[in-house]
């Protein structure tokens, strides 16, 4: 027993002094976190700001200025006046802008009159999802401005159904605190997979696997040697990317830590088990990075309703985002972070997680012998 | 644990066989191999690459299944108990698995803890084995920025640290520095009367055959033989010659000697050439060399490699000449074809090559001598403009090839060090892709490839994917492919690394053809034997030439009243002893017994 610990424990500092003198390894665990986290955090948004909204007026009364002034005010556009219809239809054509409103001369006695919709609107579709997003804004700065405009004119709004909307969990509709959360699982993946895969198949590589074979290691002490060290690694930047998510990002934690810890531990062990059983099947860093890439990293990005609703995907798609890890952890994370923990959601998706572990665990074992052939 | 004991043998091969996986038929790697080894002795397993030595290592520490057969490792079973078997071997792999950004005590820390040396007993074993290795000064280094004699010993200590009873060295002297070698051979043999230890040691050195204290020979697979090899040498006791003969070179003689009837084997060595004849008795000087005077011909000792070519070489003399190579050289006059003065070569930090200048005259052999890691072929790519220079000068017939343009690059032909053509196409289509490459075309384009085909022997392998071809085939075609355009200037690359003796023969006997029609060749080499078949050379060690000059004045320099007839190799290591005593070369004087 006591030779076994020495063993792991040689096995374990030498990974960590590797760990720590290779820049990629710690690039990957540190660096690329915050280079991600800042990229989705600020840069990619899924939300609909500054939209470039043509206006045509083409009867300059008080009514059409009120209604273009509350276009004016909203964050969500970024209204400019055409004078005629033509022009603006060809700077929708041109994409200068991405919606037309339009204003026709009739516009004040029809609204006041109340029986037809008396405005137009043009979206630009070539985006469907940019469309229904501008379309619905267009909508909802449209209706604001009716009601306000009813209770000026001191009667109410005869509309027949008002809609009122309660948005739960992320109440201001933002999506960085989605992407944020969903973020951690893709960093995680490229610390787990990508990184173990390259570093074992290095060792193949390089020959050293060979020594390391000819001594009494066993099997399990060089897997647990690999793995404990980069299980911390890929803790860290979770961790990282954990307070900038708190702190940087202003996402909430509904959940308690500790689960938080335990989930992604799970997760980060399913990343780790892939990672070391595609170089353990490769034996190649090239080949290991590219079959990482693919089986691995592409799928955690697309897959795992991180960035695209799985419920939208096709139905055979929806099938194979069952076999992607991320999937369960994505789900995870964003409950725990934005809804707090509701312990079916949080079971089930460990429990799937749980199960792979199993799984690629006897995979491992049994595709690792201290054998080269 | 069962260390203590005894065993009558310390490894047993019985029938062994192994295969190559894929290929419709059964390749085998090893073909019913038996052999047992006696503790306490050095065992060599010579043998040229793809013989099957590395298999052979690989099977006596487990790492592979046998197809069939049984393997006995001090008494333990090698197919049921490989841990065990791991637990008893002591084996440094090739490339001696080190990690390179580990230092030196951290790679031993490493090796002690997975072989569980105890504690208590470490810091006594460091200092012995760091002592004897000469690594006491570069405990903090990290193992990749050692010199490749250095990491070949610490690859060594990490295999001795727990004293194994039988150690297994795969390939540990190739590529490193002759100094480095006779080190190695040093400690292996301490070990040996210190601890009776078991040691089998492979090698493509034909020369470490004769320090060995039993030879397995090992060719394709087969074993050829195994006994002590003075037993090997005398198989052509009475065979083996030396020829000298006035006014004719010593390429010339031996293309002549080659052909001559009764000869076997005809080697420039020195400046006389070396025979090995097919028959006892010595030959009389009219029946070789009918045309010549003043022919002296000496009876010589007899060699281990005369007796391994003398068993595996079908007489092949056709191999020696090229066919009308038609090159269109004006071969006349001693014009310098390559200059290169004060060349320097960085990366990062790192000097490659420093300082380097030497010259090469029109249709010379020019050897780049020195071991991995010196600099020859960082200073090749420069020539050959695949790398930038930091500084200094070079021109090849006149141009910088770095800015030249694709014009210049016609007169010269290069072979990388490593296999470069295309392994998923066959001999043809390489051929062919070279051809074209080169700009020809139509007929001419097919009359090169038949011309490669043919002088090269490579016409019953022209469908065979270049990838399976055997490796003295791989290194024929690359040679080809080199010369479809008929350059006028030829680099070539360590072209005989890991290539069988006789192999490395028919190489040398066609660069000797090229020569003497008039091509410039550039030729970079670890094999010290092999700098005799210079015009003139240099020898580089870390990055700057140590010398400059004919084989026979850098021999001349180190003979001495202990060394009346110094070889190549006695030459390089007096070279590398009288430099200036930088890190790492002062320790070595001392060490020595």
């Amino acid at each position: 027993m006591n030779m076994r610990l020495r063993r792991l424990w040689g096995m374990i500092r030498k990974e960590s002094l590797q760990i720590l003198r290779d820049p990629s390894s710690i690039s990957i665990a540190f660096i690329m976190p915050v280079i991600l986290l800042l990229l989705f955090g600020y840069g990619v948004s899924l939300d609909a700001k500054n939209i470039p909204l043509g206006i045509v007026i083409e009867q300059p009364d008080t009514a059409a200025q009120s209604l273009a002034g509350a276009f004016d005010r909203s964050e969500f556009f970024r209204p400019q006046r055409f004078a005629a219809i033509q022009q603006a239809r060809q700077a929708l054509a041109e994409r200068r802008i991405d919606g037309i409103l339009w204003l026709r001369n009739d516009f004040s006695s029809r609204l006041l009159s109340g029986n037809e919709a008396p405005i137009g609107v043009f979206v630009n579709g070539v985006d469907s999802n940019q469309a229904n997003i501008t379309k619905g804004y267009i909508q909802g700065t449209w209706q604001a401005w009716l009601q306000h405009f009813a209770a000026a004119q001191g009667r109410a709004l005869d509309l027949p159904v008002v809609m009122e909307q309660r948005i739960w969990f992320n109440p201001a509709l933002s999506s960085r605190l989605f992407l944020v959360p969903g973020l951690i699982a893709i960093i995680m993946t490229m610390i787990g997979s990508l990184l173990t895969a390259m570093v074992v198949a290095r060792e193949w590589e390089r020959g050293t696997m060979e020594a390391l074979m000819v001594t009494p290691l066993h099997m399990g002490e060089m897997l647990a040697g690999k793995l404990i060290p980069y299980f911390a690694l890929g803790m860290g930047g979770m961790l990282l990317s954990v307070a900038m998510a708190l702190y940087l990002f202003d996402v909430p934690l509904l959940s308690p830590f500790w689960l938080l810890m335990l989930c992604s531990a799970l997760f980060m062990l399913v990343s780790l088990a892939i990672g070391l059983l595609i170089s353990i099947v490769t034996r190649n860093q090239f080949l290991a990075g590219q079959v990482a890439l693919v089986v691995s990293f592409l799928p955690s990005f697309l897959l795992s309703g991180f960035l695209f609703d799985i419920h939208s995907m096709p139905e055979w798609v929806q099938i194979i985002t069952y076999l992607v890890p991320a999937r369960y952890f994505v789900a995870i994370l964003q409950t725990l972070f934005l809804a707090g923990p509701v312990w079916p959601v949080v079971l089930v998706n460990a429990g799937a997680m749980l199960l792979m572990l199993v799984i690629l665990t006897v995979l491992v074992v049994k595709k690792s012998y201290k054998r080269l052939d | 644990m069962g260390a203590s004991m005894k065993h009558d043998v310390a490894l047993s091969f019985r029938d062994v066989r192994q295969t190559f996986s894929g290929g419709e038929h059964a390749l085998y790697a090893l073909d019913g191999v038996s052999f047992d080894i006696a503790p306490g002795r050095v065992t060599g397993l010579i043998g040229p690459d793809g013989a099957g030595k590395t298999t052979l290592m690989r099977l006596a520490c487990g790492l592979l299944r046998p197809a069939a057969g049984e393997i006995r490792v001090q008494g333990l079973d090698a197919v049921a108990e490989p841990l065990a078997v791991q637990s008893a071997v002591g084996y440094m792999p090739q490339r001696f698995g080190l990690y390179e950004d580990l230092s030196v005590q951290e790679n031993l820390d490493l090796y002690a803890e997975l072989q569980g040396l105890p504690a208590e007993k470490r810091t006594a074993r460091y200092d012995e084995l760091l002592h004897m290795t000469g690594l006491t000064p570069f405990t903090a280094r990290l193992a990749g920025r050692l010199s490749g004699g250095m990491k070949q010993k610490l690859g060594l200590a990490c295999a001795l640290l727990r004293a194994p009873r039988l150690l297994l060295l795969d390939e540990p002297t190739v590529g490193v520095d002759p100094l480095s070698r006779r080190e190695l051979w040093a400690i292996v043999y301490r070990q040996v009367q210190a601890q009776g230890m078991s040691v089998l040691l492979s090698t493509a050195y034909l020369d470490e055959a004769e320090r060995c204290d039993e030879v397995l020979l090992l060719h394709q697979g087969k074993l050829l033989g195994q006994g002590p090899p003075a037993d090997f040498s005398a198989e052509v006791q009475g065979r083996t010659f030396q020829v000298s003969a006035a006014d004719i070179s010593q390429r010339r003689l031996q293309t002549r000697l080659s052909q001559a009837p009764g000869v076997l084997d005809a080697l420039v060595e020195g400046e006389t050439v070396r025979l090995v004849m097919q028959q006892t008795g010595e030959p009389a000087a009219p029946d070789l060399l009918p045309d010549l005077n003043d022919v002296c011909i000496r009876s010589v000792a007899p060699r281990f490699e005369d007796a391994f070519v003398a068993r595996l070489k079908i007489r092949h003399a056709a191999a020696a000449t090229l066919g009308g190579l038609n090159l269109h050289i004006d071969a006349s006059g001693d014009e310098e074809v390559i200059r290169v003065h004060g060349l320097v070569r960085r990366f990062g930090d790192f000097i490659a090559v420093n300082d380097v200048s030497f010259s090469v005259c029109r249709g010379e052999i020019f050897g780049l001598l020195g071991a991995n890691g010196a600099g020859k072929t960082t200073t090749f790519r420069m020539l050959c403009g695949l790398l930038p220079a930091s500084g200094g000068e070079l021109s090849v017939v006149g141009h910088d090839l770095h800015s030249a343009r694709a014009e210049a690059r016609r007169h010269i032909g290069y072979m990388a060090q490593k296999f470069s053509l295309y392994g998923d196409l066959s001999v043809l289509q390489n051929l062919r892709f070279f051809a074209s490459s080169y700009g020809l075309r139509g007929r001419v384009q097919d009359e090169r490839v038949q011309w490669a085909l043919d002088t090269f022997e490579l016409a019953d392998y022209h469908e065979a994917n270049a990838r399976d071809l055997p490796l003295g085939y791989k290194q024929r075609l690359s040679f080809a492919a080199a010369l479809m355009h008929e350059p006028e200037i030829l680099f070539l690359d360590e072209p005989t690394s890991g290539v069988d003796p006789l192999a490395r023969r028919e190489f040398w006997a066609r660069t000797n053809a090229l020569a003497e029609a008039g091509v410039t060749v550039l030729v970079t080499t670890h094999f010290m034997e092999e700098a005799n078949y210079c015009d003139r050379l240099v020898i580089m060690a870390e990055g700057t030439v140590l010398a400059e000059g004919t084989p026979r004045e850098m021999k001349a320099r180190a003979r001495s009243a202990d060394h009346p007839d110094p070889t190549m190799e006695d030459a390089f290591i007096q070279l590398i002893e009288q430099r200036e005593p930088g890190e790492g070369k002062g320790r070595k004087k001392d060490e020595k017994k």
